[in-house]
Parts: structure tokens; sequence; C-alpha cells
């Protein structure tokens, strides 16, 4: 499946750069593409996991930049 | 300016006063040193307190080379070895310089989706008598809506009352007006110029050509051309490898020499300098400024990767009909043999070619006067039809087809595209069609030579004659000629295996049957497809008007840009080698450190502003 996500506060490109780079690595996800510019998530993952990685997604971008939050929904 | 924008910089004030009064004051009077530590400490958190709130939590996360945790660890070390005033200073630039990043991003952000600005924001629908005004979203298909003159067209549809002048220059980027009326298809994001048009629609919203485009410019920035994808690896190694550099030199040096503030000092500029956002700001930037720039001129660039590639282009292969020429075909001469008249050969042609949608076959019926449905026809690909028309057998098509079912025919001795036609296996003559090559073509292969496009390539199905006569009036020399549907590909496939490395091949067509040669191309080219889906699917850049200069236009952006991303990146990374090295010997301080960070970032993203204005 693939689905298009928004991101809220991604304050810096080098962040974007590391979250992909750390959701890219989760089990299921075949690719992702994060644009700082667009402030947007490309995901394109398996859909037996899609909702966990989603979850999974979300955190890690909370992890790398605190400010940021990957809108679901 | 955003609330947090203004926040920062009303904190970026008040520590910069703050900061402007101490460190005079400092320097007059004599005052106890962990005081100034103290009064220093103030500017310092009032500017600074948000970085180092976010560093603490990323050393909870793990996050170690975080811009955040190095631009803190850097000062505070700074306050620790005794540089009070530097450390402040340097929190101070680092924020001016975050503020303006920020700012820049934000403002290159708007002009683009200015510069895009052809999303309709309301729509007055008719219903039942009753004008309600409601979000374009909203209007379902089938659905009448009320354009007045001055309003954008909410959505594509039917024009089903009035008459009009309408400006489709932010689809097209073409400034003349078109005039329409009733039955014309009108696509939603045109100006209405003139009189109030009733339109009927035929697109929801998340369907019509405009919403399409957004989303196509919009997402343009997923598509990471190889530039940024080699500086998002550079910067994942630049960071780490900055900040051994960095304990090294803090450790090692002062073990020998024993003079640990200096060689602190050293290690804390190389900190400082360790953030690659200059780099990894500034080359998405500009490829998402030249897409902006070209998307202002009519030209849909479906990502930055095909932005970057196109810089290198080296050959062009024109699919001749719809490129370079209209595509629109009309009848010229008529020969007719056999006893034949002109009416029944047009007669006969017109019947056989009754199912195609051929540009050909639309001008033969378009000059015939009467004609009828064939009993029953078969396609013979690249060579015509065979239809059963009436109790005749009809043979419509070229030369080969003639040839191949070996009936006695006279070449026509025009240099032109031509229709045989055989009737029960007698030749009945041929009809000339002319296809006029557009005003815009000579001119722009000769722009395209200009700007070192190398090979210029022209594929057709026509004739040798009728190629050749097209090719030397546009100044092109080669040329490939009775092309079948699948030679294109075969040829396109070849001129990729054969071309030079690193160089890129353009394919221009008129986006209809032509999407196997888009595919097979480095960059798929697709022109005067205002409005047509399949074409905008299959193609990475999408010309929207027939214009065939543009193509020129969009390598030249291309140029232009890869050149800005160029100059960035040797101007970032120039500055921040010859600081480390400097900091290395001891020859600078953090006050030229913190420029190398954000004051080489703002200049790199102003120079990638420049892309989007770009002619």
């Amino acid at each position: 499946m693939k689905k298009t996500f928004r991101f809220e506060d991604l304050d810096c490109a080098n962040c974007a750069a590391k979250i992909e780079n750390a959701i890219s690595k989760l089990e299921g996800v075949n690719k992702v593409s994060v644009s700082f510019l667009a402030q947007k998530m490309i995901l394109d993952a398996d859909d037996s996991r899609f909702d966990e990685i989603v979850k999974e997604a979300a955190k890690i971008a909370k992890k790398v930049d605190c400010d940021c939050t990957l809108i679901i929904g | 300016m955003s609330k947090k924008q203004k926040k920062l910089l009303v904190r970026i004030i008040i520590s910069a006063v703050l900061f402007a009064i101490i460190f005079p004051a400092e320097h007059f009077f004599e005052i106890n040193k962990y005081i100034v530590l103290c009064l220093y400490l103030v500017p310092y958190f009032v500017a600074g307190f948000d970085v180092l709130k976010k560093s603490i939590n990323g050393i909870g996360h793990g996050q170690i080379f975080d811009e955040n945790f190095l631009m803190g660890i850097a000062t505070v070390a700074a306050f620790v070895i005794g540089e009070y005033h530097e450390a402040v200073f340097v929190m101070l630039f680092f924020q001016t310089g975050e503020l303006f990043q920020n700012f820049a991003v934000e403002k290159s952000r708007k002009s683009i989706s200015s510069l895009m600005d052809i999303c309709p924001e309301t729509a007055v629908v008719l219903r039942e008598n009753e004008e309600e005004e409601v979000f374009p979203e909203e209007v379902e298909v089938g659905q009448t809506v009320i354009v007045r003159a001055g309003e954008k067209i909410p959505l594509d549809g039917v024009v089903t009352d009035g008459t009009s002048d309408i400006d489709t220059s932010s689809l097209t980027g073409e400034s003349n007006p078109v005039s329409v009326k009733s039955g014309d298809n009108v696509l939603g994001g045109c100006i209405n110029l003139s009189g109030t048009l009733k339109i009927e629609t035929t697109k929801e919203y998340s369907e019509s050509t405009v919403a399409k485009i957004l989303e196509l410019v919009e997402n343009s920035s997923m598509h990471k051309a190889k530039r940024e994808q080699f500086i998002t690896k550079f910067a994942k190694y630049y960071t780490p490898v900055v900040v051994i550099c960095a304990v090294l030199l803090a450790v090692i040096p002062s073990l020998i020499t024993g003079n640990v503030t200096d060689w602190v000092y050293r290690a804390l500029i190389f900190l400082v300098v360790s953030c690659p956002c200059a780099l990894v700001i500034s080359v998405p930037l500009s490829f998402f400024g030249g897409i902006g720039a070209a998307s202002s001129k009519g030209i849909l660039i479906k990502g930055a990767n095909y932005l970057e590639a196109l810089a290198a282009t080296q050959t062009v292969l024109f699919d001749k009909t719809g490129t370079l020429t209209k595509g629109e075909f009309s009848v010229g001469e008529i020969y007719t043999a056999n006893s034949f008249s002109e009416d029944e050969l047009l007669y006969f042609a017109a019947s056989a070619e009754y199912y195609s949608l051929h540009p050909l076959a639309l001008a033969v019926r378009k000059r015939a006067k009467n004609f009828q449905k064939p009993a029953g026809s078969e396609e013979l690909a690249g060579f015509g039809v065979k239809a059963v028309v009436g109790a005749d057998t009809v043979l419509a098509g070229n030369a080969a087809l003639m040839e191949k079912e070996n009936i006695e025919f006279t070449v026509s001795p025009q240099n032109s595209t031509t229709v045989y036609v055989a009737v029960n296996s007698v030749f009945a003559g041929s009809i000339v069609l002319t296809d006029t090559v557009k005003d815009t073509s000579s001119d722009a292969v000769k722009q395209l030579k200009e700007i070192g496009v190398k090979n210029i390539v022209m594929l057709t199905g026509d004739s040798e004659k009728a190629a050749l006569s097209i090719a030397k009036k546009l100044g092109i020399t080669s040329v490939h000629h009775s092309l079948l549907p699948a030679d294109k590909v075969k040829i396109a496939g070849k001129m990729c295996k054969e071309k030079e490395k690193n160089s890129t091949l353009v394919f221009v067509g008129d986006g209809i049957n032509d999407a196997p040669v888009l595919a097979c191309a480095d960059v798929g080219i697709a022109m005067g497809t205002l409005g047509s889906d399949a074409a905008v699917e299959a193609a990475d850049v999408v010309i929207m008007d027939d214009n065939t200069e543009k193509i020129a236009t969009v390598i030249r952006i291309a140029k232009r840009t890869v050149n800005i991303v160029r100059q960035n990146v040797v101007f970032a990374l120039t500055v921040k080698f010859a600081v480390l090295i400097l900091a290395a010997f001891g020859l600078t301080n953090m006050w030229i450190g913190v420029f190398a960070d954000v004051g080489v970032a703002v200049i790199a993203i102003l120079n990638a502003m420049r892309t989007l204005k770009i002619k």
C-alpha cells in the first residue's frame, strides 16, 4: 500500500533525511520518501504491517526531531 | 512570519540587547568573575533555552549528532573554559541563522505555491435555480457551475451557455486568451476574462487537471535527485567524522602540550562547523525552485531527478507528429487511377477508416462528403486498414501495404504522407495529406543546438521523402523514417545503450500511443497534452501547450539549476573545510566557526532561491 502523510513543524532538513533513513530500515517498508520542502512523507509498505509501520514511523519522527509530528489519519 | 518565528525573533532581540550591555560593562568595570558568568548566562538562556532543551531530549533519544546537541555542547564547553561572551555570541548567531533559514525556506515554499496559484478557492454552483457558493471539492460531476468575468473556473467541464475569452496562462504559460463557446471543453484553473459562463462539470475536483497538477508539483520533491542523495549520504558521515576529529583534537594535543584550554577551544569550533545543514537544505531547495520556475511556464516536471537529468541532455529524439508538426492533417492533392472518381476514392478511403482515430483518418473523413460504416475492418499496424465496405474489399494505407498485397500502384509525386487506396485489389488512387510544421519548431531546433544538445533526431512513420523534406526545413540531419510503432521503441532503446555515459537521452512525444518509448528514454517529455491523463501518467515532463521551444526552455532551466546546486556545494564545502583547517591550527575563532555553519547556510539558501527566477 502507498500512502501520503503530512508533517507538522518538521524544521530541519537534516532531520528529514535521518527520519527517512530510519523508517526505510523498518521491516516491511518497500520505499519511503520524506520531503522537508513539501513537509510530506510517501510511504510504500506491506499491507499486513502498514498501520504498525505508520505508528513506528511517527515514533521515529518524534525521536529524531522532538518538535515535529507525523499527522496520522 | 509565523508565531514561532516571532517568538524566536523577540528572544534574539532581548538577548542581543542584554549582550550589548554586558559586553562593554565587563570591560569598563572590575566585576567578579562569577558575577560576569551569571550575567552572561542570562542572554545565553534567553536565546538558547530551546536548543538546550532539545539537546537534552536528543541525548535521551540517542541523537548525539543532532545540531542542537552539538551547539549545546559547544557553548556549554565554551562557558567551562571561560569564553563567556563567545558562548553567548555563538548561540545568538546560531539562532539568528536558524530564524533566517526558516524564513527563507518558508518564503521560497510560498513563492512556489504562488507560482502555482491555480487552485480555485470557491465554486458557484447552480442548485434548483439557486446560486450557492461552495468549495470546489463539494461539486459533483454533472452539476452546473457559474463563472463570471474575472473569476477562476473551478472545475473541468463543458460550457453549456455563454461565450467568453479565457486565460489559460496559469496552466499553459501561454498568454494569448482562448475564446470558448457552448460545447467547448474548459479546464479548472483558467480565468474567465469577459462573459458569464455556465459550465457542466465533467470531473470531480480530486480528478480535475488542476488538482493533478498541484499534486504532481508538490510531490516532485519526493523524487530525489542524485546530487541530493549524495549530499544526504555525505551528511551522514560528515557530522560523525568531524565530531570524532573534535574529540581527538581536544584530547591528544592537550595531553602532549598540557595546554587544555587552547585545544578544547579549537575542538569547539569543529563542533560548531559539524552541521551539514547548508548543503542538506540548499540542494533540494534549488531543485524545487527550478521545478517551480518551470511550472510557471506551463512545464510540469515530476521530480528533481528528471530536472537533474535534463541538464545533461545530449540527445533529443522527436516523435515528429504532434511535436514538430501540429499533428493536424489536411487533404492536399488527390490522384485517381483506373477510372475511379475523386468522390469515389474519398468515399472508399473514409469508409475504410471509419473506426480509426489516427489523425490521417480524421483528415480523410473530414474531406469526404459521404461515407458509411464498413461491414468489417481490420487494423494492420504500420500498414493501414483492410475493410469491407458494402460489397467491396478496400485497402487503405501506405505504399508498403500496396506492395504487401501485390497491387500495382503509382507512387505519388508529392513529398508528403500519402494514403493509397485499392478496391477489390485494383488501385483506386492516392490521397496526399499534409501535416503543418509548427511555427515554433525550427526556432526550437536552433535553440536546442545553441544550448549544446549534440544529437537531434526525428522519428517518423512517414515515407523517406516526406520525412526528409520536413527534416530539411527544420535543420534536423538525423532522421529515422518509415517506422512502425515498435521500431521507435527499438531505436530509442538502442540509442540509450550507445549514448555516452552520464549523458541524457530525451524523448519528446505527443503523449498518444508512445508510452513505451516515453518509459524507455531517460526523460520522456509529452507535449500539447493539456488535460490528457494518459500522457501525464506516462511522461516525466509534461509541456502543457504545444510550443516546441519549451523543450529548450526546460533544458536551460535544468542547466541553471544544476549550476546553482554546484555553486552551493562547492561554496559550503570550501568554507567548512577552510574553517576546519584554520581551527585545527588555532588560526580562527568560534565567531568564524558559527559563520561557516549558519552563515553559509543562509547564503546557500539565498542562492538556491535564485532558481525561482530563472527565465
